[in-house]
């Protein structure tokens, strides 16, 4: 078993446990409007198009693009190792939906806006957080 | 009704600034409120109002620690009216909100302040003493940084170098053109004898310092300082007897459209300073081709590209080319921005700064740096990613 990177993890407990846990079965789920479809995140008690509050995480394929990122090269935290790309993905379900992640399995200097990417999960404790690399 | 023309800027003051002081911040504090308060021609028993960002919070280290009951307590003043706080339109939406106040009498004025210690806070160690947890800490991210600390993304830099990138990305921006903002900063801030870092810097100083977070490097990130900035927000039928020509507020910028987030912001190329430019010019007959002076948040370099574009200086997207050799932005340029060397090489008065150096401008009181003119009309800008406010003003 590979050595994993010192991460820190979410507090988990509240609205958005399903999404860090949610890659225990290697699928990545949103919240999702049961009535008119739209994905809300970060979750949220209410559908903001439709005001529905009837909502349920759903799963998405995976896949997306690199919106934006940035090849972080600043130790800000004891454990992370720079330099490492830091991206939003966004992913294909839905203009706009989108997360903050990072894209691994590809040299840090690779990464760009626009590159196809799919999720991966780094499995924590109790969290599996969802990173992307190159599809 | 533009209820913001019934306030005006009647005084502002400044305390000591430095890298790190080391002084009580508090003791900063008063030493600005009571030279703006002086500035005016007004006594402290004039005052009735204080208006501040954001309030006294203990973290992160240095970002604030006064808050309006430390000030009004150490001043004993009679207070008809307050507001202190972080959820506001930016850093100057203090001022904006001190604006309404006068506007709806509530008050006759209200002075505002904005003190940081970070400079001090952080100590020898810098900005690498500002810790998120590491190895071998149990601390769990919650709120907004449960999105980003994961990722190893806890700072303002990355998100808004992402907001960076997505610019070089759709307009072909590139890192000569955005060194434009440095370069112009340092340039003015020599001329500055409050600025932090006034030597000469050069286009192959910017390209090889270290990169921070692409496409930003050390110098497109502004210096960490201490010092209180303050002013003092009256009513227009108030200041009969001022010491000089109070600064008029001939509008504000305070909206915020899109949803307020770092990341989930719809354009990233913007921020929410958008909508906040665009309010403003839907509130007077003036147009960015009267702006004689530009003093425009540069928390990080881009922020300040993105508030030209979104205060119409440029079209959208043409921030890089409009900043390009940098003649444009020079003081004797079309439009001379951060005429005090800004946050970059000022020091990280955190948005105050610029409107100080705002009034100092149309007052003609900017020493070495002063624009010709003097000029009439100056926007001042601040607050980037989520946060956006900025106030056109004129010279009495």
């Amino acid at each position: 078993m590979t050595d994993k990177p010192f991460r820190i993890l979410p507090r988990l407990g509240g609205s958005t446990e399903f999404f860090w846990t949610s890659g225990a079965d290697g699928q990545l789920r949103f919240l999702r409007c049961q009535r008119c479809g739209y994905y809300i995140h970060p979750p949220a008690p209410i559908c903001p198009v439709d005001l529905s509050k009837d909502l349920a995480p759903e799963p998405v394929n995976g896949r997306g693009t690199v919106h934006t990122f940035t090849l972080n090269h600043q130790p800000w935290i004891p454990g992370y190792d720079p330099p490492y790309a830091v991206a939003i993905v966004e992913l294909e379900e839905q203009e706009g939906l989108r997360l903050m992640t990072n894209v691994v399995g590809c040299p840090p200097e690779d990464v760009r806006v626009g590159m196809p990417v799919r999720v991966t999960f780094e499995h924590h404790d109790d969290v599996w957080l969802p990173l992307f690399t190159p599809a | 009704m533009i209820g913001e023309r019934s306030a005006v800027i009647s005084g502002a003051g400044q305390s000591e600034v430095g890298r790190r002081l080391y002084r009580d911040r508090l003791d900063l504090t008063v030493d600005a409120a009571l030279a703006a308060i002086d500035d005016a021609g007004l006594t402290r028993d004039d005052i009735d109002g204080i208006a501040t960002y954001p309030g006294n919070m203990d973290q992160p280290p240095g970002f604030s620690g006064v808050g309006v009951v430390e000030l009004q307590d150490a001043l004993r003043l009679e207070l008809d009216w307050y507001n202190g706080g972080l959820e506001n339109p930016g850093q100057l939406g203090s001022v904006i909100t001190a604006c309404a106040a006068v506007s709806a009498g509530y008050a006759n004025h209200v002075l505002c302040f904005r003190t940081v210690t970070e400079g001090s806070a952080q100590g020898e160690k810098g900005r690498s003493s500002v810790t998120f947890g590491g190895r071998g800490d149990v601390f769990r991210a919650s709120g907004f940084l449960e999105w980003t600390l994961p990722f190893g993304a806890p700072s303002a830099a990355n998100w808004i170098a992402m907001c960076a990138q997505r610019h070089f990305h759709e307009y072909g921006t590139t890192r000569e053109q955005l060194a434009q903002i440095a370069l112009n900063a340092r340039r003015n801030a020599a001329l500055n004898p409050k600025a932090i870092y006034r030597d000469p810097m050069t286009m192959e100083d910017y390209l090889s310092v270290r990169m921070i977070t692409t496409p930003f490097c050390l110098y497109d990130c502004d210096v960490p300082a201490d010092g209180s900035t303050a002013f003092v927000v009256s009513r227009a039928d108030s200041v009969a007897d001022l010491r000089k020509p109070a600064v008029r507020v001939e509008a504000i910028g305070s909206a915020i459209h899109g949803r307020p987030s770092w990341d989930q912001w719809d354009d990233l190329t913007t921020m929410a300073l958008r909508d906040a430019a665009a309010m403003l010019w839907s509130r007077t007959d003036l147009t960015p081709a009267d702006v004689d002076v530009a003093e425009l948040y540069d928390g990080f370099s881009f922020i300040t590209m993105a508030w030209l574009e979104a205060l119409g200086f440029c079209g959208k997207g043409e921030g890089g080319p409009f900043i390009e050799g940098g003649q444009r932005i020079a003081r004797d340029g079309e439009i001379p921005l951060n005429t005090h060397g800004g946050q970059l090489s000022a020091g990280r008065l955190h948005g105050y700064g610029f409107l100080h150096e705002a009034c100092l401008q149309l007052w003609g009181e900017a020493g070495e740096r002063q624009v010709a003119g003097p000029p009439e009309v100056a926007v001042a800008g601040a607050g980037g990613g989520p946060l956006g406010g900025c106030l056109l003003l004129t010279r009495g």
